[in-house]
């Protein structure tokens, strides 16, 4: 085979990383360069250098180590039954690529992931060693997310966890049979009790030693890990349980949810779909619920039903039309959940409509101002002039909002 | 009527030094108009400062000082005097920032929020191109950007704790911004548009390329993010109508393009994995 050039190499190796969604560069320590003796900065949130027409925020540069794999993860592109095109990084190669890539304003650091090649230990020991290379050889300080190997040795993620922003392990199928399934050398009690581990780590170096001294900062924007939506049978209610679990039990920062999306040279066990990008998109919101708005899985997806999300219309819109007992709520007089929970105000209209209502009674006008979706809230809320009379429990309210069906093509 | 000329760098204190005066000699905000040197709004010229004796003591609460340098970047008309009426208004209603509902305060926070974008959009957008002689014992980088606000001196900062080992200049039609050895200068000149380029960003378009999903094709949250006015100062959007144009065949070819066979590595890969299990 005649040797790769470093081009070609980036253009296999960006290829095989695209699948995994995090692109997050926000939350982690401050850092700056301004003494002369380094590259880099991060502070607080992450900056977006460019979107590529999916819609994508590039803010890292997202690369596979190496896309050789000894897995066989069906819905993978570097599966080791897959025909893709194979190729490795030098060390020195990524830090070239991270440090002049970042120098030009590219990007914002650096997403490392691999394929598993011989072992666990050899792969994440690789990537450890280029993520020294640029703390300590190059005094890089911008981002570093390591994508962690779950049967690495421990030692090793304790080094990765010193040198990196964030640690990430993709979980990939929401339940323990899907793994099965489709990715039969992934363990998911081994994902489990390494996420377990992280956590445990991170919050030991939080406590400060007896002698006051500050311990040094381990993955400082925390753990993040993926699922996969839409590849096997899981229903969202699922998902959103298992997410559930991650963000309460392994206190992760993040979950993505990823439609699983066509591969080039895919598998015949995993027949290629359209990716289910509404679906994805509901899952965001119904995530977004649970951490910011005071939602449980349990109210955006309830028992009854078959456990999906609502397509047509946002969950915290499905949940309002569904409870409308609750409502309409007084603006002026309401507490701050209660508030979160009304369609169309958003976590900063709440805050300004709690600050500014102590200036006076709230109208339609000044709801507007505040930033609030008057329309979409117009049937949940009592303001200074505006009342929704029987508005709330109208038996078409939900068609206010749906998108009207679309008619049957005949063909 | 008095007319207050502010100088295009500097001007923030400018305005503060000014304002102050004005303020604590109890001058109304209808009684003055502000302007930016070179934009003959006002027929005019500067009036000569105030000399009456100071009236009152001026106290702002702490959140102001922000929201008007943000307002004295701005180039929506009345930004500054927008800045001055709410100085004024803030001596009698010390609790006016927190209500939203207010028009001035609305305005103010709509003008602030373009300022930040503006400036968001900076840190993201602008590409260094390297131009270092050779010889020389620190890098040297130059870029060209074209901000919608005058944002180069609230900006510069930014730049300066990001990149601190290496000398650059980022050049707007009005600003030069210089680090140089790890201090920052500016100068207002005006410049025409400067055609750069760098090796690296051949690489650089490789990875944009290959990073896209053709299956996930969004140009609207693409643009609404990265507007086309940005497109011809940035080294990858050259490639962004081809990577359109392509999407659906590659799509359609990953479809239909039958499974493989595994290749022979494959099986021995994984059975030396089962034994090693057994």
């Amino acid at each position: 085979m005649a040797r790769l050039t470093l081009q070609e190499k980036l253009a296999l190796l960006s290829d095989a990383a695209k699948y995994d969604a995090s692109c997050a560069s926000s939350g982690t320590s401050k850092r700056h360069s301004a003494d002369g003796k380094g590259l880099g900065s991060t502070e607080g949130s992450g900056i977006c250098h460019a979107y590529a027409p999916d819609g994508r925020c590039i803010s890292l540069l997202k690369i596979l180590m190496t896309n050789f794999c000894i897995y066989d993860c069906a819905y993978c592109i570097n599966r080791v039954s897959s025909n893709v095109a194979r190729a490795r990084f030098s060390v020195e190669e990524v830090v070239h690529l991270t440090t002049e890539f970042y120098r030009r304003n590219y990007i914002e650091g650096l997403f490392l992931s691999s394929g598993i090649i011989r072992s666990p230990d050899d792969t994440m020991a690789d990537m450890v060693r280029i993520a020294r290379e640029l703390r300590e050889v190059h005094h890089f300080r911008g981002y570093i997310h390591l994508k962690t190997i779950p049967d690495a040795a421990p030692e090793l993620i304790e080094q990765a966890g010193l040198l990196a922003d964030r640690l990430s392990m993709n979980i990939e199928l929401p339940t323990d049979a899907g793994l099965k399934a489709y990715a039969p050398e992934k363990d998911a009690d081994g994902i489990r009790q390494a996420m377990g581990d992280v956590r445990a780590r991170k919050e030991e170096l939080k406590t400060p030693t007896y002698r006051g001294r500050k311990a040094p900062k381990f993955a400082p924007a925390g753990q993040s890990t993926q699922l996969i939506v839409g590849a096997d049978g899981a229903s969202d209610r699922t998902i959103l349980q298992s997410s559930t679990r991650l963000y309460g039990d392994y206190r992760l920062k993040r979950v993505y949810y990823s439609a699983f999306s066509p591969i080039p040279d895919s598998t015949a066990k995993l027949p290629l779909i359209k990716p289910p990008m509404v679906r994805e998109h509901r899952l965001y919101q119904a995530d977004w619920l649970m951490r910011f708005y005071g939602f449980d899985a349990n109210e955006i997806a309830p028992d009854q039903g078959n456990g999906m999300l609502d397509l047509e219309v946002d969950p915290k819109l499905a949940w309002a039309l569904a409870n409308r007992h609750v409502f309409p709520v007084d603006v002026n007089r309401a507490g701050k959940d209660m508030l979160l929970r009304v369609p169309g105000f958003g976590t900063k209209s709440v805050g300004r409509i709690l600050s500014a209502r102590r200036s006076g009674a709230l109208g339609w006008t000044d709801l507007r101002r505040l930033g609030a979706q008057v329309r979409k809230a117009q049937p949940f809320i009592v303001a200074r002039d505006w009342r929704p009379g029987a508005l709330t429990d109208a038996e078409n309210l939900r068609a206010r909002f749906a998108p009207p069906p679309e008619q049957l093509q005949l063909i | 009527m008095q007319v207050v000329t502010l100088p295009r760098l500097g001007t923030f204190d400018a305005w503060r030094d000014r304002a102050r005066g004005l303020a604590r000699a109890g001058v109304c905000d209808t009684a003055v108009t502000w302007q930016m040197e070179g934009d003959a709004v006002s027929l005019f010229g500067d009036t000569a400062p105030v000399s009456e004796p100071p009236l009152r003591d001026i106290t702002v609460p702490k959140a102001f000082p922000a929201l008007a340098k943000q307002l004295c970047a701005s180039r929506a008309p009345g930004a500054f005097d927008l800045a001055y009426r709410l100085l004024v208004r803030l001596n009698d209603r010390p609790g006016l920032l927190s209500n939203r509902a207010d028009p001035d305060v609305d305005r103010a926070e709509k003008i602030a929020k373009h300022i930040r974008r503006d400036m968001h959009k900076m840190k993201a957008f602008v590409r260094f191109r390297e131009v270092t002689p050779q010889g020389a014992n620190r890098r040297q980088f130059i870029s060209w950007f074209e901000p919608d606000h005058r944002i180069e001196e609230l900006i510069a900062p930014f730049f300066s704790r990001r990149f601190g080992d290496m000398d650059w200049i980022i050049v707007t039609p009005e600003v030069s911004t210089r680090f140089d050895g790890g201090t920052v200068s500016f100068e207002a000149v005006k410049t025409e548009r400067m055609e750069l380029s760098d090796e690296t960003e051949e690489l650089w378009r490789t990875y944009y390329a290959n990073i896209f999903n053709p299956a996930r094709l969004k140009v609207k949250a693409m643009q609404s993010e990265m507007p086309k006015k940005y497109w011809k100062n940035l080294p990858e959007a050259a490639l962004i109508p081809g990577l359109i144009a392509d999407a659906e065949a590659r799509v359609h070819e990953m479809r239909k393009a039958a499974p493989t066979l595994p290749p022979l590595r494959a099986a021995k890969v994984l059975n030396r994995q089962n034994k090693d299990d057994n």
